[in-house]
């Protein structure tokens, strides 16, 4: 089976040990992956500060450089529900600003091919125990994007409990909002930072070692109100343990902490 | 809408104060967390639900797309029954209809049940101008008014007080409103509700004027309905000769049956109640015709348009006149569960309110262009609302016509809203990116430049940056960007 790997711009610039991680994951499970390097960023920034406009050249970058695979796998739940949810809508405002439909069909080629990480798994792969070992206590936060755009539900939390060694305890409130919300954690930075810490309380106080996620962005918000407090506790995307067995333990993406 | 809010700064700066007040953020976090599961527990009890919330949904889009259609027939029904139905465009229009019909009865007094419209408009400073005193009988309106404060909530417009702040409003406050709270009052609810029933009480007897408003008017028989769950309000419905109601054109739904399916979803969603307490119908003056003294004998209904009009011209936008102000989304949204409500600089606030205020209000003054990011876009408004108001896409239309600009309807014209001042910054660093993200040669180069600077790893930010860095550590570049890792590893297969 051939995938692509949309690794999205977060990951590529700031967090490869996802996109590595998600390589090796996948090869293990038998899919050839291959990474379009025309891919860049989906456009979400700009899309969902008010910048519509300024998305359209990303969405028409997307598409193309994800043409012919049947499947594109990302490791982010909100990439993909931009994808899946906002390009249609981008193409359908494109048409009906008389500006024709080439946005609207590169949408509609793309979106019934994107996955997220976990649904690609479960529901494509038909796997929940991906041969992972990782012998650690491990709380889930669900990103918004994954819970409620997407309606992941319980794969992310079916592949982790399948992992051997792994302890998951579960994180109380896990399905209220971290509080980054991409420029909002800018613009409302007080808002924001008072959310990461209610967020980041409840997640110490489960006594986990790993507060584990599907999408960093997410996750910078949160390790970055975690390291500036000094605390114990690491943040590891769902795709590093996965990709863990006990020979990658003792290789790079397995040891470090971010 | 009103001046109460005008000037009002925007709402990052608003919400920073709410933030740092450690009483109000405990106060709000208890309520809405209470709130919150009481709702999720009565909402899973119904097994068609999700029907519910379709019709409904069904129910309102279907009137919004026949909206003068069903306001002829809700006139011809409210008149027939012995109802003067009043059209006001505006705010100002509503103030002055109302303003005139109390002078006319030779009253200085009304008594007020609790409504959106009302406060939406500004109507007791109109009145007070007018020289009439309009007293608020809901008990969290009371405390509010009394307090000199506003409503920070919908539906518990005092849910920024605790029960000590509230003792103190009655303690020092009621005496001059009318009969004044008991000696040795205590903070205990039971007591606190008591010292309001006996103040209220006198007011319900000597009052003549009511004014309230409605959460729905049915077309075909002119009926008009209050929910409410203290009572209070059915004293004002039915103790005075003369009855105001003001009510936003949005809120007519077609046929009686329709309220089947809103009797079950607003009480559950707003109140967590299976059955709403105190559930009021009226037709005109009724059969009685208000001869015999049973119920007003007048009946005055004024239609508020104020924006909803224009609101209704937006296929995007219009969905927010669904809202049938349940106020789910106030308490189940984070950012509202942290900002509080004055925050929002308008009577509504949570995440209905950023939407509605830039609609119905533009999005000219600083506040309301800023509403439209007060939110992370995490949907758990969209999932709760019982009529599949899907908020985050009107967040994200209103965004754009901030940022971006584009058509909107001001008083019926079709207008250009021009890009919003102060995302100079915003447009800049937006272009930069385009030119990397348009080029993945340059965005290669971008990444790498990055990975050499890992080492400096500064602390705080300066400039803008600092929004991120005053309470965050910035994430640490990697050695190289993932495409280098690739075309190392891989790069002989692609």
């Amino acid at each position: 089976m051939r995938a692509a790997l949309f690794v999205t711009c977060v990951n590529d610039a700031l967090y490869p040990r996802t996109g590595v991680a998600v390589v090796r994951l996948l090869e293990r499970l038998g899919v050839d992956v291959d990474f379009p390097a025309a891919q860049s960023c989906c456009g979400q920034p700009q899309y969902n500060t008010g910048y519509r406009y300024e998305s359209e050249p990303l969405l028409r970058r997307t598409a193309r450089a994800f043409a012919g695979y049947p499947y594109v796998v990302a490791p982010s739940g909100s990439c993909v529900a931009m994808i899946r949810e906002h390009y249609p809508r981008i193409g359908a405002r494109a048409a009906a600003e008389g500006r024709g439909n080439e946005l609207a069909d590169l949408a509609a080629g793309l979106v019934p091919r994107v996955y997220e990480l976990t649904e690609f798994l479960v529901d494509v792969l038909g796997v929940t125990d991906v041969g992972a070992y990782f012998p650690h206590t491990v709380t889930y936060h669900p990103s918004c994007h994954g819970l409620r755009a997407l309606g992941l539900g319980d794969r992310p939390r079916r592949l982790l409990a399948a992992v051997r060694g792994l302890d998951l305890i579960e994180l109380p409130g896990a399905e209220e909002c971290c509080g980054f919300g991409g420029t909002f954690a800018v613009k409302n930075p007080d808002v924001s930072a008072a959310m990461g810490a209610d967020k980041v309380r409840a997640a110490r106080a489960t006594g986990a070692e790993v507060l584990c996620g599907a999408d960093n962005s997410c996750l910078a918000h949160l390790d970055g109100t975690l390291r500036r407090a000094g605390a114990p506790l690491r943040t590891l995307h769902i795709a590093e343990i996965l990709a863990s067995t006990d020979e990658a333990a003792t290789t790079t993406e397995g040891k470090h902490p971010r | 809408m009103t001046a109460t809010h005008l000037g009002m700064p925007a709402f990052p700066a608003a919400a920073r104060e709410a933030v740092r007040d450690d009483v109000l953020r405990a106060n709000l976090r208890r309520a809405t967390h209470t709130i919150r599961d009481k709702r999720a527990r009565a909402v899973s009890e119904l097994a068609d639900w999700d029907r519910l919330r379709a019709a409904g949904k069904a129910v309102k889009d279907h009137t919004l797309r026949h909206l003068d259609h069903y306001l002829l027939r809700l006139e011809a029904a409210v008149t027939a029954a012995g109802g003067t139905v009043h059209w006001a465009a505006d705010a100002a229009e509503a103030n002055r209809i109302v303003t005139a019909l109390v002078l006319a009865t030779g009253e200085r007094e009304v008594v007020k049940v609790k409504s959106m419209a009302t406060q939406e408009i500004g109507l007791n400073e109109a009145l007070e101008a007018a020289g009439i005193a309009a007293y608020e009988t809901d008990l969290a309106e009371l405390i509010v008014q009394m307090g000199h404060d506003r409503p920070s909530h919908i539906l518990v417009p005092a849910i920024h007080l605790n029960r000590a702040e509230i003792r103190e409003v009655f303690r020092t406050e009621m005496g001059r409103w009318g009969r004044p709270a008991p000696d040795g009052l205590g903070d205990d609810p039971r007591e606190l509700a008591e010292a309001a029933r006996l103040h209220l009480r006198e007011k319900f007897l000597h009052a003549k004027v009511a004014v309230s408003g409605a959460n729905f008017m049915v077309a075909e028989t002119g009926t008009m309905v209050v929910f409410e769950s203290e009572g209070n309000g059915r004293m004002c419905l039915t103790l005075p000769e003369t009855l105001i109601s003001v009510v936003g054109i949005e809120k007519v739904v077609p046929t009686f049956r329709d309220l089947e399916i809103f009797l079950q979803t607003l009480p559950r969603s707003s109140t967590a109640e299976r059955m709403n307490p105190y559930t009021t119908m009226w037709t005109g003056l009724g059969p009685s015709k208000g001869a015999d003294g049973d119920g007003p004998a007048a009946f005055h209904l004024v239609l508020l348009d104020n924006g909803r009009t224009d609101t209704l011209a937006d296929e995007v936008g219009r969905q927010a006149l669904r809202c049938i102000r349940c106020s789910a989304c106030l308490n189940v949204c984070p950012v509202y569960e942290r900002a509080g409500g004055h925050a929002y600089g308008s009577v509504y606030p949570g995440p209905i309110g950023a939407i509605l205020s830039p609609q119905l209000r533009g999005t000219d003054e600083e506040i309301d262009a800023s509403l439209p990011y007060a939110s992370t876009l995490c949907g758990a408004c969209y999932e709760v609302c019982p009529v599949a108001i899907d908020i985050p896409e009107v967040l994200l239309h209103l965004r754009e016509r901030v940022a971006q600009g584009g058509p909107a309807t001001r008083e019926g014209i079709r207008v250009r809203i021009r890009p919003a001042r102060g995302h100079t910054a915003e447009r800049a660093a937006l272009r930069a990116a385009r030119l990397l993200l348009e080029r993945p040669g340059a965005l290669r180069a971008g990444e790498r430049l990055l990975s050499r600077a890992r080492r400096l790893r500064p602390r705080r930010l300066p400039g803008p940056g600092r929004a991120w860095t005053d309470s965050r550590e910035l994430p640490r570049p990697p050695r190289e960007p993932f495409r280098d890792w690739w075309a190392r590893e891989r790069g002989g297969r692609a």
